[in-house]
């Protein structure tokens, strides 16, 4: 238990400290709200979908969540690179409460970026539908956040050093985002990327927020959470494998 | 009397590498064992698998009647360590460093914040206590990391060249601290060190290794007599040669540098 908190309170306490992670961490979803949600507006509305800063904000949101939580599993690669981690994994605790208390961590830490974005969307002129949607909204992103703070721990278990990073960036993260339906509606795709975006868990986390954000969604409510569900479940337990097989 | 560490037959590869060969050694309660050899003799690869963080290819070895591959959660509950290469969080303060890892090892509150007093004033970092590490120089980090290995008070304590790049009086502050700890509790003491005289001085018994075996144990006085040399130094030079051992630059030093490059102190 004091495991899980110390490697919770870790995660939080260098995420407040660090400043210039947290402006960056904002920079990027206040430049896609800005540059295509006022850009890319007059084009969507003209195709009769609405407004189309009202449905991105949720995906940034989303994006800024995957981000900041995948580069908070990676972590573990500074970690093993700097020779905190050694420390960690020869404390008496079991490897489970590290890694779950690190997931935590991180996904405190994306959820309050992902909370963030919505002020700075709501800056911008997007308004939920309901208000008291932001509620369990928040939820949505505390689950979509430990979804991909152990798929980062996951796959930063495996990782050596810091050259697979870029790999991951490039073949895992960016394709996550771009096919989930982030930034276009799944409702009106081809059959193909529909397919496709079925099978990247963001899609639901995204589906799951505009359903509480702006009161549209693509798949039901019950299969969004549950798949999420199923899949923080799926990663957390593949990460704890992977991270009590860490050999430095 | 009955021993905390024993190793038979233990070997490590890395591929066709062999970077521990064989050796059985076993280690009494309450002894502080000395383990001797040039860089890339094996030293820091032992101390791995004995920490449960390597697995060993072969050979067994019971850390206080527990196996580290079978049961690596009852072997962690009964070690503390100093690392021979950095092992700190240089994001959080001094103070954290300590706080946290008296946490993880549960240590009582009351205990853990008169022993991190006690400890900071060892090291002489107590006007320090709120800076962040990374501002530290080496030798502070360093001392920092021996505070933090203290901390707690394990059955075994592992020190892994503890003194590389500390001034004589804080090693000798380190030595005597060690001492006391295992004349009072009764900690059982494995250290490596370059510094021949502290070794006879300090350990009861050593090891020494060379290429991945051990070419030689007794104590300090048996190894002189045995090669009939005046100092341990000598005898140890006469037991591995005068040839220097290169270690490969790790990948640590690589990312290091990369770090740096990148202009340091945030972590992304």
């Amino acid at each position: 238990m004091n495991a899980i908190y110390v490697m919770w309170l870790r995660e939080v306490k260098r995420f407040l400290r660090s400043k210039s992670r947290m402006v960056g961490a904002l920079g990027q979803p206040l430049l896609f709200l800005v540059a295509l949600g006022y850009g890319l507006g007059p084009v969507f509305a003209k195709a009769g979908q609405g407004n189309y800063l009202e449905f991105i904000a949720p995906g940034i949101i989303g994006m800024s969540i995957i981000f900041t939580a995948i580069f908070n599993g990676m972590q573990v690669i500074w970690d093993r690179q700097f020779g905190f981690l050694k420390e960690t994994l020869v404390a008496p605790v079991s490897r489970l409460s590290i890694m779950f208390g690190r997931t935590l961590g991180g996904a405190t830490v994306a959820s309050a970026q992902g909370l963030l974005v919505l002020c700075i969307a709501i800056v911008a002129g997007f308004r939920p539908t309901s208000w008291a949607g932001i509620i369990p909204a928040f939820f949505i992103m505390l689950l979509v956040a430990l979804l991909f703070s152990a798929l980062g721990m996951m796959v930063a278990s495996k990782l050596k050093d810091m050259q697979g990073f870029q790999l991951i960036m490039n073949f895992l993260v960016m394709p996550l985002f771009f096919l989930s339906g982030a930034l276009f509606p799944l409702t009106s795709v081809p059959a193909a990327l529909l397919w496709v975006a079925r099978f990247d868990p963001l899609s639901y986390g995204v589906d799951a927020l505009r359903y509480f954000l702006i009161g549209t969604s693509a798949f039901p409510l019950a299969l969004d959470v549950s798949i999420l569900v199923v899949v923080t479940g799926i990663f957390l337990s593949l990460g704890a494998y992977f991270f009590s097989k860490i050999e430095v | 009397m009955e021993s905390s560490i024993a190793v038979t037959g233990l070997t490590k590869k890395f591929g066709d590498f062999v970077a521990v060969d064989d050796i059985s050694f076993s280690i009494q309660k309450g002894e502080i064992f000395a383990f001797l050899g040039p860089n890339g003799a094996g030293k820091s690869t032992t101390i791995k698998i004995l920490t449960t963080l390597l697995h060993p290819t072969t050979g067994t070895i019971l850390i206080e009647g527990n196996d580290p591959v079978q049961d690596p959660d009852a072997v962690r509950h009964s070690f503390g360590i100093v690392f021979q290469d950095p092992s700190l969080d240089e994001d959080l303060t001094a103070y954290e460093n300590l706080d946290f890892h008296g946490i993880l090892y549960g240590v009582p509150t009351a205990t853990r914040k008169a022993r991190i007093e006690e400890l900071l004033t060892l090291v002489e970092l107590s006007d320090r206590r709120n800076s962040f590490v990374r501002e530290f120089s080496g030798g502070m980090k360093r001392r920092l990391e021996i505070a933090r290995g203290l901390l707690h008070h394990p059955k075994i304590l592992f020190l892994d060249e503890p003194t590389l790049g500390l001034d004589p009086q804080t090693r000798n502050h380190l030595w005597s601290y060690v001492q006391k700890l295992n004349a009072e509790e009764g900690v059982t003491v494995f250290f490596t060190t370059h510094y021949m005289e502290e070794a006879d001085r300090v350990a009861k018994r050593i090891a020494v290794i060379d290429h991945g075996k051990i070419i030689a144990e007794g104590s300090g006085a048996d190894l002189k007599k045995q090669t009939s040399t005046t100092t341990l130094e000598e005898a140890f030079l006469s037991l591995t040669g005068s040839e220097i051992r290169e270690e490969a630059r790790s990948s640590v030093d690589q990312m290091r540098q990369a770090r740096r490059a990148w202009g340091g102190g945030t972590r992304r």
